[in-house]
């Protein structure tokens, strides 16, 4: 990756269209190519000039550790998500109510979800530049906002009306979806962010 | 045969070879055996949160257990069908590994513990809050220690 070599670069972004692959800078083109540079490229590089993200990446223990960590928090945060998706489908915990399960496994799941953000987090903080170039980073991030989409719509529209069919074992076709919908982009997600640790493409 | 001489005759099969052969088959294939984790991870925690008294307390421990039970037993089954190839593929490494042993006896261990003391425990459910809530530590415990011992196999 290089986006750490600026100049190099930007000779080759007035080839508006064109992917500069070959210069092996990232593959957007023209003017979002501009924006990007000045601002997401700027800032991975402040990040990785930080004492903090340079002790993590040269330290032999760091990384092992904070990434274990962040699996585990996994096996907390999605786990838990997949049974909550899985009442909501109708296939586990049918025997409890829909809100039942929400709320009593919710703080759980969020000890679960802010060990995982805050792990992630140091984890992109160690290496910043070469995340940022990972084209599975780049699903996984994209992915990730659209889980967050699919929860939001979920919690704005069916979930109002939740009292109708907290009980039912089959819930309505909107919360099926949602939960199919959860259940599928977090084993996406799972994937790309194994997938981060192989260069393939970088 | 040694022990050494079988995980080398592992290493050989077509199945080890194929993979190590392969840029993309490991990487994919272990993505899948992470999924599976995360599938077991929640059908352990949310049966062992139970027994420990937090979670989902509105239902009785045997009914949590069950409905958790086939989602625990899919996803070590999907663990098994996708963890054997990677151990083919890496068997000789594995060998002498220190972190695949742990993991390889905390495995037994908890599946172990799992169809013996805990389900008899959770479908009985009148054990004292004690007994419940050591039994829900161990297995916690034996499936940390499966899943750091997993991590760590791919670092050393």
């Amino acid at each position: 990756m290089s986006i750490v070599e600026g100049p190099t670069v930007k000779g080759e972004t007035k080839k508006s269209g064109v992917s500069v692959r070959e210069a092996g800078t990232l593959h957007t083109t023209g003017r979002f190519k501009d924006l990007e540079r000045a601002v997401m490229c700027k800032w991975c590089q402040w990040i990785q000039a930080t004492p903090s993200s340079t002790a993590i990446r040269e330290s032999v223990y760091m990384y092992p550790i904070i990434e274990s960590v962040h699996v585990l928090a996994l096996c907390v945060f999605v786990g838990l998500v997949a049974i909550l998706d899985l009442r909501l489908v109708g296939a586990s915990m049918t025997e409890s109510s829909v809100t039942d399960v929400q709320e009593r496994l919710f703080p759980w799941t969020m000890i679960g979800f802010g060990l995982m953000v805050a792990s992630g987090a140091l984890l992109f903080w160690s290496n910043p530049i070469r995340f940022y170039g990972n084209i599975f980073f780049r699903i996984k991030a994209l992915l990730l906002l659209v889980a967050g989409a699919n929860a939001l719509i979920f919690h704005r529209t069916v979930f109002r009306s939740v009292n109708r069919w907290d009980h039912d074992r089959m819930t309505p076709w909107r919360a099926r979806m949602a939960g199919c919908v959860s259940l599928v982009l977090w084993t996406a997600i799972v994937i790309t962010g194994r997938l981060i640790a192989y260069n393939w493409f970088d | 045969m040694s022990l050494l001489a079988f995980f080398q005759w592992c290493e050989a099969t077509r199945i080890g070879a194929t993979i190590r052969g392969s840029v993309v088959l490991f990487p994919v294939i272990e993505s899948v055996h992470l999924v599976a984790l995360a599938l077991i991870g929640g059908a352990v925690i949310v049966v062992d949160l139970r027994f420990l008294g937090y979670g989902l307390t509105h239902l009785p421990l045997r009914r949590v257990a069950r409905n958790a039970s086939p989602w625990l037993i899919g996803g070590v089954t999907v663990m098994f069908l996708t963890g054997i190839p990677l151990f083919l593929s890496e068997a000789t490494k594995c060998y002498f590994s220190p972190a695949f042993w742990v993991k390889m006896a905390a495995l037994a261990a908890a599946i172990l513990f799992s169809v013996t003391v805990r389900s008899r425990v959770a479908a009985a459910d009148r054990a004292g809050p004690a007994s419940l809530k050591l039994t829900g530590l161990v297995s916690l415990c034996l499936w940390l220690t499966v899943g750091v011992a997993g991590r760590v196999i791919g670092f050393y």
